[in-house]
């Protein structure tokens, strides 16, 4: 039974430019123990989607227009606010981009990773400053007892986000929300951050779904893949499906922009035009208008995401059709 | 490359940043050396990329070139001018002919001014071109790197990331400069939209000449872009060499663990696992290690390495690294020979 189950999930905004349909008819599910990675450009809504699961997109003018999430059995999007509570920061929890951010500024370490077991699980404060210790210890950060307590500022950058994962961890959640967690930090910090998500989701056999924009990373730890674009999930693969040969054209494109993807010196590959409006309604698939292999049915038939060979999803017809080489 | 002659010259070139505390009496309590001894030639037409992680200088040495940093010790010599001796008639003459584009285009650009004024001020300020031809002097700027002249009225936040980044870059080039650093012009952009812009300053620099310093953290945008690449860690050079060879087979063991530490887009790549991931951060240049500054992350180092601060030595044709076991680290034999 999947651990989380998302089913056309659809989130849109209210403004005064008119409706953006930022998260447009997502589903997919989440194994116990997996790591699934969404990957896609800025406006996607690879982020609208985890923070709708989590309930923090703010409404109005945010609205979950249809969909459920079914985490446990229990629907995310329709439970009451308590059995949310419940559920977010002890069993699901999140991490974000920028640890600067997401820290409190003005409270010790220590208390801010200590406050999800104070809440949660009700433990005595010496048990949960031995927890936090031994939550800094795994993360590896050393002399832990006297780092607790200092401020946020004290940290460098890949510390601040070892910090985030220790508070994120210290209630050892089912599923682990990571939003592009490393894209602040050096590549060498990111190599040790990414090692680290690995080490401790293997230890606790958690799930872990880890957006980025980046496909080395996704290659790198992921065991499935989303993509996405304008709101939709074009792709859904197993990591070395998806590396071996792309579903889909605008996934294709993504890999040739990649300065690895060309000779040194040789022009590089770029998807012509822009992501479209999200205001507007869009028929048919989304990047038919940017698409090089395009064909006039694409802006007008049904697009839904299909098995077009085992483990592989795509929503491109030509390629559900075997159209393409 | 170095057969022409070179269009900037840094020798031993250092910037240091006094740390002072006190509220009524400031004292100074510790010294940052950001850049530290930095020698360096760069020929004209040449893209030379600077890479390193962050705070290891890299962005402070782009600002002590333009002298937007102080020199504290050494020389920037900039087309024959030895930059630390001009007054600031003569600074302000030779800025025209140097010029940086930054990171973030949203932050660059003054939101209260219309494309056309960003592009024309410079134009006015330094007298480039007589007041009746300054508006076609804006749409050739703005058509050269692919911009609708019908643009020209609109303000920075009816573009999108990718567009200011192309106006940013329509300023830098408006004085026609002999040398542009950018500093990670693509680093705020998405992937596909960093391909278009690093097409077009690869294309500048092709059409035009230009002398380019490429400043980014992202080691394949630079292979990718430049002819030789310098590795900074903790404000000296640690590696200097052509782009092929520097990317592909580093020598400097900092160079390595660099290149190592970058996610492949294929899964069966396997990582050297010995090598990758350093130990912590990059010290604080307020107080770096004795000896090799890298020598506490360094799978390699030894006693020698505590002693004393490595220079650069040549590793093969064109190539120096600042490492003192050089001979020692494995694949040595592998490295071309000179």
């Amino acid at each position: 039974m999947p651990l989380l189950k998302v089913d056309d999930l659809r989130t849109y905004f209210h403004t005064r430019e008119g409706v953006v349909r930022a998260v447009d008819g997502v589903s997919f599910q989440v194994e116990p123990g997996e790591t699934l990675g969404i990957v896609g450009e800025s406006g996607s809504g690879k982020s609208v989607t985890n923070l709708t699961l989590m309930g923090l997109v703010p409404m109005p003018p945010g609205r979950v227009e249809s969909g459920t999430a079914r985490f446990n059995g229990v629907d995310l999007l329709r439970c009451s606010r308590a059995e949310h509570r419940a559920i977010r920061g002890k069993r699901i929890s999140m991490i974000f981009q920028d640890p600067m951010t997401a820290l409190n500024p003005y409270m010790r370490v220590g208390r801010q990773i200590v406050e999800p077991l104070l809440i949660h699980e009700r433990c005595s404060g010496k048990e949960a400053r031995e927890r936090a210790v031994r939550a800094l210890e795994t993360v590896g950060i050393q002399d832990a007892p006297r780092r607790l307590l200092d401020y946020p500022h004290q940290f460098s950058g890949g510390m601040r986000q070892r910090v985030m994962i220790a508070m994120a961890l210290i209630t050892r959640p089912q599923l682990l929300i990571a939003d592009e967690p490393t894209t602040a930090l050096d590549v060498t910090v990111q190599a040790q951050i990414l090692e680290l998500i690995k080490q401790i989701q293997s230890e606790m056999g958690m799930a872990v779904i880890l957006v980025t924009h980046d496909l080395g990373v996704i290659a790198e730890v992921c065991d499935r893949v989303l993509v996405m674009y304008a709101g939709r999930i074009v792709e859904a693969a197993t990591t070395r499906k998806l590396f071996q040969r792309p579903g889909h054209p605008y996934t294709r494109a993504l890999m040739a922009s990649l300065p690895a993807a060309r000779k040194k010196g040789e022009a590089l590959y770029s998807i012509k035009g822009m992501p479209p409006d999200l205001t507007q309604p869009i028929n048919g698939c989304p990047f038919a208008p940017r698409c090089e292999v395009a064909v006039p049915r694409c802006q007008s038939a049904a697009i839904a995401l299909r098995e077009f060979r085992e483990g592989h999803e795509t929503a491109c017809i030509r390629e559900q059709e075997g159209e393409l080489p | 490359m170095n057969a022409l002659s070179p269009i900037l010259e840094l020798a031993d070139v250092a910037t240091h940043f006094p740390v002072c505390e006190g509220a009524l009496i400031e004292r100074q309590v510790g010294l940052i050396k950001a850049v530290d001894g930095v020698s360096l030639r760069v020929a004209a037409g040449e893209v030379l990329g600077l890479v390193g992680e962050s705070g290891c200088g890299k962005s402070t040495l782009a600002r002590t070139i333009l002298r937007l940093a102080p020199i504290t010790r050494g020389r920037v010599v900039f087309e024959g001018e030895d930059l630390g001796n001009l007054t600031r008639r003569q600074l302000r003459a030779a800025r025209t002919r140097m010029q940086m584009v930054f990171q973030d285009p949203y932050a660059s650009l003054n939101p209260r001014m219309t494309v056309y004024d960003a592009l024309a001020e410079p134009l006015r300020v330094h007298r480039i071109v007589p007041y009746a031809e300054v508006a076609d002097r804006v749409s050739a700027l703005m058509e050269r790197v692919g911009l609708a002249a019908r643009f020209a009225k609109k303000y920075p936040h009816e573009f999108s990331g990718g567009q200011r980044q192309r106006i940013a870059i329509a300023r830098a080039l408006a004085l026609e400069p002999k040398l542009v650093i950018a500093d990670e012009p693509v680093s705020a952009l998405d992937v596909s939209v960093q391909a278009q812009i690093l097409n077009l300053i690869a294309g500048l620099c092709r059409e035009t000449g230009l002398t380019l310093i490429l400043i980014s953290h992202d080691l394949s945008v630079v292979h990718h872009l430049a002819h030789r690449i310098a590795v900074m860690y903790l404000g000296r050079i640690v590696e200097l060499g052509p782009a092929e060879r520097v990317f592909n087979r580093p020598a400097h063991p900092y160079t390595r663990a660099l290149i190592n530490a970058i996610p492949r887009p294929t899964p069966e790549h396997k990582r050297d696992r010995r090598e990758i991931l350093l130990r912590g951060d990059p010290p604080s240049p307020m107080n770096p290690p004795r000896g090799c500054a890298f020598h506490p992350r360094c799978p390699y180092a030894s006693e020698v390495c505590k002693q004393s601060v490595p220079e650069l030595m040549d590793v093969d044709e064109g190539r120096t690294a600042a490492c003192v076991r050089l001979s020692d680290l494995p694949g040595y034999e592998d490295l071309p020979a000179e």
